[in-house]
This record gives C-alpha cells, sequence and structure tokens, in this order.
C-alpha cells in the first residue's frame, strides 16, 4: 500500500487528480444546470486539434491545446447564438473539424514526438512537474474565476431571460464559461483523456443532482464524487494494471448508477 | 390606422415612449406604428388575442427586439443594460427548470444579483428583503421549500415577488394571472396598486384577461398589431374597438362593467 505513494509519478498522478477533480466537479455544475454535455465532448475532442498542431510546430501540445479548446468553444458558443442554427448543429461541425485538421497535421508532421494515444485516452506515466504546475495554475485560475461570477452563472443558469431582462451580462456570462470549459478540457486531457474527459464533465454533477436539492449540497457531493472516482480510480489502475482515464469514467458511472438507483429508489 | 396617446397626466416623468414602433417577423408585421406612453405611477394594461403581439410589444420595450422602424425610449434613454436595473419582470412562460437545485428564497433573491454588482455577495440584508417580499405574496412559510415542487401558482407568487424585490420603477408582467387563483389573483392586484401609491411604481401588464386588466388597470389599450385604442378601462368596449381587436366573429359578453367575457359567435354562452 506504502508503495504507491513512493513512486513519484504516482504522487504526481495523485496530486494531478486531486487538484482536477475540484475543477472538473465545479464545472460539471453548471454543465448539467445548462444542459451543455453535448459542448464539452465538442470542445474536448477539439483539443486534439490543438495536441497535433502543437506536434506539427514542435512547441508544447498544451499551448496549442488552449488556443484551439477556447477557440472552438466560444465559435461553437457565437454560431449557437446567431440563431440560424443550433448549438447541436455547430459542436457537430467543429467536432469533426478539430478531429480531421489533427489528422491532417499529425501526417505533415515528420516525427512522432508526441505519445498522441496518451493524450488521446490519458496517461499517468506523462504527468510532469511542470503539468502539476500548469494544472494548479489554470486549475486554480478556472476555481476562482468561478467563486467570483458565481452568481450570475447561476442566475443565467436558471433563467436566462430573466437574468438578461434583470441587466446581467448574458452573453459575456456564456463566453465566460465557455471558456473555463475548455482550460478545464485542456488541462484534464493527459491524465484522462481527450476522449474519456468529458464524462468527468457531466458524471459528477450528474449524480450529484440525483441525492441532493440544493445548490450548495450539490456542488459539495460533485466535488466528493470527483475525488472518489479519481483517486479510486487512481488505485484500481495501478493494482489491476488498467489504463487510468478509462478506470477514472468506468468507476465515476458506476456512482453514476448507484446515486440514480438510489433516487429512483427514494421517489 | 395610427393610434395617438390619450392627453398626458401633468409633471409625471414618462417611464416608456414607443413612437411609430414597427416590427416584422419573417416579413410580416407583428406591430404596426405603436404610439404608447407610460407615466410613473400608473398600471397601465394592454390587452389583446394571442398573436396579437403583446409579448413582443414587452420584447421592444425591454430592448430584447429591436423594431424595424421607429423609436423606443426607457426612462427617457433606449432600452439598455442600466435602464434594465430599474425593471421588475415577470414573463409569460417561465423557462427555469423545475428540477433546479434552488429554494424559495434563493429565487427571490436572485432578483436582487444584477443591483448588487460584479463580486457582491447576497448578505443578511439581502436576506431579509427577500424575506419581506416573500411575506407580502404571502409565501415566508415555504422560504426553504424547493422551487420546483411549489404549485403553479405558487411558483408565480415567488416570480412576482423576484420582479419586485429589487424596487423597480416600472414592473413589466406579461400574462400575470396564469395559473393564478382567483383569491391570489386579487391579493396581487392589490399589492400592485398598494406599490403604485405607496412608491410611484409603474405597470406594464399584458394578459387576454380582458376583465382582470381592464377592473385593476389605469389606462388600457388593445393591440392586434396596432394600439387600437387608449383611454379609461370601461372605454374600451366602446362598439367596434372589440370587433377589430378580437375579430368579427366574436361576441362580446358585459356581465357588468368588471365582468367581460368573448367567444365566438357560433358557441353557446349560458
Amino acid at each position: 500500500m506504502i508503495e504507491i505513494f513512493r513512486l513519484e509519478f504516482m504522487q504526481n498522478a495523485f496530486m494531478a487528480g486531486t487538484m482536477l477533480s475540484l475543477v472538473l466537479a465545479v464545472v460539471s455544475f453548471f454543465v448539467v444546470l445548462r444542459r451543455l454535455s453535448f459542448i464539452g465532448v465538442g470542445v474536448a475532442h477539439s483539443a486534439f486539434g490543438g495536441v497535433a498542431l502543437g506536434a506539427l510546430l514542435g512547441i508544447s501540445p498544451t499551448l496549442t491545446a488552449i488556443g484551439f479548446a477556447v477557440a472552438v468553444a466560444n465559435a461553437i458558443g457565437y454560431i449557437g447564438k446567431q440563431g440560424k442554427l443550433s448549438t447541436d448543429t455547430a459542436i457537430g461541425i467543429f467536432f469533426s473539424l478539430s478531429m480531421a485538421l489533427g489528422v491532417i497535421f499529425i501526417g505533415m508532421s515528420e516525427q512522432y514526438n508526441v505519445d498522441l494515444f496518451g493524450y488521446l485516452f490519458g496517461n499517468i506515466l506523462a504527468i510532469t512537474r511542470t503539468d502539476l504546475v500548469i494544472i494548479a495554475v489554470l486549475g486554480g485560475l478556472v476555481l476562482a474565476s468561478v467563486f467570483m461570477f458565481f452568481k450570475e452563472l447561476l442566475f443565467v443558469a436558471y433563467d436566462r431571460e430573466v437574468a438578461l431582462v434583470s441587466g446581467m451580462p448574458v452573453a459575456f456570462l456564456d463566453h465566460f464559461f465557455l471558456t473555463i470549459l475548455a482550460l478545464a478540457v485542456v488541462i484534464s486531457m493527459k491524465i484522462i483523456g481527450i476522449v474519456l474527459v468529458s464524462a468527468l464533465l457531466v458524471i459528477p454533477g450528474a449524480a450529484a443532482a440525483q441525492i441532493t436539492q440544493r445548490y450548495v449540497s450539490m456542488i459539495a457531493v460533485a466535488i466528493v464524487i470527483a475525488l472518489i472516482s479519481t483517486i479510486g480510480g487512481l488505485f484500481i489502475s495501478y493494482y489491476g494494471d488498467l489504463a487510468s482515464g478509462a478506470t477514472i469514467v468506468t468507476l465515476a458511472s458506476a456512482i453514476f448508477f448507484i446515486t440514480f438507483a438510489v433516487s429512483q429508489i427514494r421517489k | 390606422m395610427k393610434t395617438t396617446a390619450q392627453e398626458t397626466p401633468r409633471e409625471r416623468s414618462v417611464y416608456v415612449e414607443l413612437d411609430d414602433v414597427w416590427v416584422a417577423y419573417d416579413g410580416k408585421w407583428i406591430l404596426k406604428s405603436i404610439i404608447l406612453q407610460c407615466y410613473d405611477g400608473e398600471i397601465f394594461g394592454i390587452v389583446g388575442p394571442n398573436g396579437g403581439g403583446k409579448t413582443t410589444l414587452l420584447n421592444v420595450i425591454l430592448g430584447l427586439v429591436r423594431p424595424a422602424k421607429g423609436s423606443v425610449k426607457l426612462f427617457g434613454q433606449p432600452p439598455g443594460k442600466n435602464s434594465r436595473l430599474d425593471i421588475g419582470y415577470l414573463p409569460q412562460i417561465s423557462h427555469a427548470d423545475r428540477l433546479f437545485p434552488v429554494t424559495v428564497l434563493d429565487v427571490v433573491m436572485m432578483g436582487l444579483y444584477s443591483k448588487l454588482g460584479f463580486f457582491n455577495r447576497p448578505d443578511r440584508k439581502s436576506r431579509e428583503i427577500a424575506m419581506n417580499l416573500l411575506s407580502r405574496v404571502n409565501m415566508a412559510d415555504h422560504a426553504q421549500r424547493s422551487f420546483g415542487i411549489l404549485s403553479g401558482g405558487q411558483q408565480q407568487r415567488v416570480n412576482i415577488a423576484r420582479a419586485l424585490v429589487s424596487k423597480p420603477k416600472l414592473l413589466i408582467l406579461d400574462e400575470p394571472s396564469t395559473g393564478v387563483d382567483s383569491v391570489a389573483q386579487e391579493d396581487f392586484y392589490d399589492l400592485l396598486a398598494a406599490l403604485r401609491d405607496e412608491q410611484g411604481v409603474s405597470v406594464i401588464m399584458v394578459s387576454h384577461d380582458i376583465g382582470m386588466v381592464t377592473s385593476h388597470a389605469d389606462r388600457v389599450a388593445c393591440l392586434n398589431t396596432q394600439l387600437h385604442y387608449h383611454g379609461e378601462p370601461d372605454s374600451c368596449f366602446i362598439p367596434g374597438v372589440q370587433e377589430k381587436v378580437y375579430g368579427k366573429d366574436m361576441k362580446i359578453m358585459v356581465h357588468d362593467s368588471k365582468c367581460v367575457t368573448c367567444f365566438h359567435r357560433h358557441e353557446d354562452h349560458d
């Protein structure tokens, strides 16, 4: 039991997992209440285009992924607002466009220095001290922003129309939240993976919603569920020699089904 | 027909002013040549058939719909974020999710969020203000309950408290009596009258319920694409006006001056 904590890569993974749990749980609270699950999927996949661009240009894939994901998230938000197309359609387009660009960039790059499979499905061995700093800084920024604009984000999530009429800068808050969502995706991709992170943008909030009636308790329960999934998932993946991201998501899903069953029994 | 405003009451400020406003959707005129003025301290009722443009007119006043032509002024300025701080708004259909994890008190406090400004959190005083409003709509006992489990009428009362909690100068109400029983409706209109008399609050409300509007509004306009009449409530029932607003197949039943029903001629009405 002790050895797992002695290994540096596991120490890094636990620290990253703990920080990411907080960030993803808080973001998932709003994703679920605003019904943005599919945007989460689209933005997460768009990060792949960014990672591949980084590999092509030989610069940090995290940086290019941030650029890609933030741009795509806001483009989806913008197109969805223009009225002629639904947000759903915009996601469908950008989702595939980013993946396609990713494949083209990989084809163009002559060397494979970047572990693309690791970015897609997560690889705890890849977490470096530098990654921990990036997660701490960007994750801290996400949490601080949500904390500062919490009442505004809550009001817009609850009743957009009345929030707008009361003078809330609804369009700004929408893009603000999409940017936060994109940052949360990018800092999670190394450990959980681009393909799998969207699960954690939904499940903690969704599971918490099954068993709570107040928003404060919903956030608290979402954080606990995210922590159990991530830390528990890392343990299971280490001892079971399983892929970390997939184990975390499977455990989170199991918790969701339990909370769903509990809410059905309570009815 | 271009309608004109009634003679203006003296020395009162104009809260809302629409001058020759036209609005179109998909090439069809929804509002034509609307001229409207609403003053401080009055309850202004707008009645008309469904699809007559009532909600669109409110959206124009709120600045959510931009007219193709004409000018709109709210408190003397074009409608915008700042003027909205002085508005309390009650939508016709709440788009809020019934399962959203908020209490009744949380919902009312949201009405204060914009006035609090960024970075400021609601404090004990905000709570007290919200609780006072809940008492005025007889919902104080429900403050800690989940909003989603309330009945439609109770939710409406809470939403009214939210519209009032920021002490707005102007209240905009879209079908305020939807789902509210008649006793609660009377309480609600008494509350509106009290706010008008005590604080000089103005109210613009739209409804298809002619009886309710005419018995409680100081002035009434009838809207069916055009504003057909401006004036004292009872004079809304001059011959010809209803036909224009509700169509020729409608017959107006006037049981007394406060109770009016419209129905199609081919329907029986006992």
